[in-house]
């Protein structure tokens, strides 16, 4: 049964395998309907960036090196 | 780019391995009171961690990860005791005691994800990356632990199962966890605090 946890569960797994045609359409027909679901799609995109970027932040407390 | 500041440089340095493995056998000690048990948590922590260390460039990213897979190995002491799970140690529970979801699968009203305005702009504020930083260090080990492996070293979901013999559906589960934890963290430390 589609809900949002599971929805998010999808929208998670998506990241590491291929969703079947089943299990996208469901996500859609969800995602049409609730909001919250939507925003979490587009903020789960913005954490895989972060955590690209995050990689070549330098320590914030490193003092620069004299 | 300094690179003195590279974790790869950084490990050849006596002074800083000294120093992060002093800090990490701390951290081991206040939860394992055998000394002998904490130092090879610490060991094998390390020598984990030094297979992936050119993945990353900055020496935070890296620290991160390295305390991940100490958390990780101290779990594995208490199973290996058979100790009740200590209270000091974040173990992932099979209900996620942070779940954002009520009974019938729906958000709970205070954890639905909200609006993001200009969630680009976030990644130029030294602020938010602390609050990152932060939110990345409050995941319960495993998580962290594997969220690193899939996010910031782009390992596949076989190399990350094989590598921490985790099932595939289990992997699933705790990256799902992960995910929802980190963003959640964020939205309630950072994007709704700072609304333009």
């Amino acid at each position: 049964m589609m809900n949002c946890r599971r929805a998010t569960r999808l929208m998670s797994e998506s990241k590491e395998r291929p969703l079947s045609a089943t299990e996208r359409m469901a996500l859609r027909v969800h995602t049409m309907m609730c909001s919250a679901c939507r925003r979490f799609d587009g903020q789960l995109d913005f954490l895989s960036q972060a955590a690209q970027r995050y990689k070549s932040k330098p320590n914030p407390d490193d003092e620069p090196k004299a | 780019m300094d690179l003195s500041t590279e974790p790869k440089s950084l490990l050849l340095d006596k002074d800083y391995l000294n120093d992060l493995r002093r800090q990490m056998f701390r951290f081991a000690l206040l939860q394992i009171s055998d000394t002998a048990a904490a130092e090879d948590a610490v060991q094998e922590a390390l020598a984990g961690a030094l297979k992936n260390a050119e993945s990353f460039t900055a020496s935070a990213a890296f620290k991160t990860w390295v305390f991940a897979i100490l958390k990780h190995k101290i779990t594995d002491h208490f199973r290996r005791q058979k100790h009740l799970t200590s209270e000091a140690v974040d173990i992932d529970t099979p209900s996620d005691l942070d779940d954002p979801f009520k009974a019938i699968g729906l958000w709970s009203a205070g954890k639905r994800p909200g609006v993001w305005p200009n969630p680009d702009q976030a990644l130029e504020d030294k602020h938010f990356w602390r609050v990152f930083d932060s939110c990345l260090e409050h995941l319960p080990g495993q998580q962290a632990r594997v969220f690193m492996m899939r996010e910031f070293i782009g390992l596949s979901a076989d190399e990350i199962c094989e590598s921490l013999s985790l099932s595939v559906s289990n992997l699933h589960v705790l990256l799902h966890r992960a995910r929802l934890r980190l963003r959640g963290c964020l939205e309630e430390h950072w994007f709704k605090v700072n609304r333009p």
